[in-house]
């Protein structure tokens, strides 16, 4: 799955987080889809998004991440989210208002009801699972430069 | 009402402890179970979502500011005005108790809050919003504008991070 580099921490850490980051990512996304049926939502789902891929990156070092998910790919994500929460608020125009919950309701405890709020929590996930993973990016990349500098 | 008051004794020793440590590791780690008590506070109020994010957003406070800390262990600066800060400190520390203790008179007691817009939310929402989940169906469908909000204070907290932090257009001096 992911190939052995001689950067980052020991085996052992290494073979706990090949067996665990994509459980977490798996949790994460679970957390997104149903947070209108249990708790959670799109904000405690996205964090555990970007703490998965915080977990590879401190375990095996940031090439490996980014051959994942490359810097680019993860600011695409965020603006991808920000503009789909914001084209679902503005298609409430088409039925009524803004923000305006157009979609039928459906029947309860089912996956797919309850409108537009799972399609607001995945575009807050993505916008929540993405940033957090450029702040700490941006912030780690900063250290090692300033580590260079010395 | 016996846990909640063991959690507040803990939480205010952790935050001692983070205040008293001599280096920046251990009071990171201090701020870390104060984070935890925050959460387990939460579970034992019956908020599971708030509990759920407070513990997410804790661990990767944690992980932030131990990668940001652990390889430089700034000293603590000590300035000569100690006692003018210090005077300047009480005082606002009366101010605050002074207008805490006006304040807290008039509100409800604890565990008996006024419901007048919540009674509406739990008897309606289901029907309403179709959301099994009724904290989701409030910040999705009956405060969507507060969403909006904290989605665009978000966005715009990365993308001003990645301007300051950015290392294209840099000069090199």
């Amino acid at each position: 799955m992911i190939k052995e580099d001689e950067k980052g921490m020991s085996l052992i850490v290494k073979t706990i987080t090949r067996l665990t980051a994509g459980l977490i990512l798996l949790y994460g996304i679970y957390i997104v889809f149903h947070g209108h049926v249990s708790h959670g939502g799109g904000f405690a789902g996205g964090v555990m998004i970007a703490l998965s891929f915080i977990h590879l990156m401190l375990a095996y070092g940031k090439e490996v991440v980014f051959r994942k998910l490359s810097k680019a790919a993860a600011l695409f994500f965020v603006t991808l989210g920000a503009i789909l929460f914001l084209g679902i608020a503005l298609l409430g125009f088409a039925k009524g208002h803004f923000l305006l919950n157009f979609i039928s309701k459906g029947e309860p405890f089912k996956l797919f009801s309850a409108g537009i709020i799972p399609y607001c929590n995945i575009a807050i996930g993505l916008i929540v699972g993405a940033g957090f993973f450029v702040i700490f990016v941006a912030l780690v990349s900063l250290k090692f430069e300033k580590e260079q500098k010395e | 009402m016996i846990e909640l008051y063991s959690l507040l004794i803990f939480m205010i020793i952790g935050a001692i402890i983070a205040i008293e440590a001599k280096d920046l590791i251990s009071s990171v780690v201090a701020v870390g179970t104060v984070g935890l008590g925050l959460s387990i506070t939460f579970l034992v109020l019956k908020a599971p979502d708030i509990a759920i994010t407070q513990l997410v957003v804790e661990i990767l406070c944690l992980i932030v500011l131990i990668r940001a800390t652990i390889k430089e262990d700034l000293s603590f600066s000590t300035s000569g005005r100690w006692a003018f800060s210090t005077l300047i400190t009480a005082g606002f520390i009366a101010v605050f108790l002074f207008v805490a203790c006006k304040c807290l008179k008039e509100l409800p007691e604890f565990g008996y809050p006024t419901m007048r817009v919540a009674s509406t939310y739990l008897k309606e929402g289901l029907t309403e919003t179709g959301a099994t989940n009724l904290v989701s169906s409030v910040a999705l469908d009956y405060r969507a504008y507060d969403t909006l909000g904290e989605v665009t204070v978000l966005f715009t907290a990365v993308i001003g991070v990645l301007a300051i932090v950015r290392q294209v257009g840099r000069k090199k001096s």
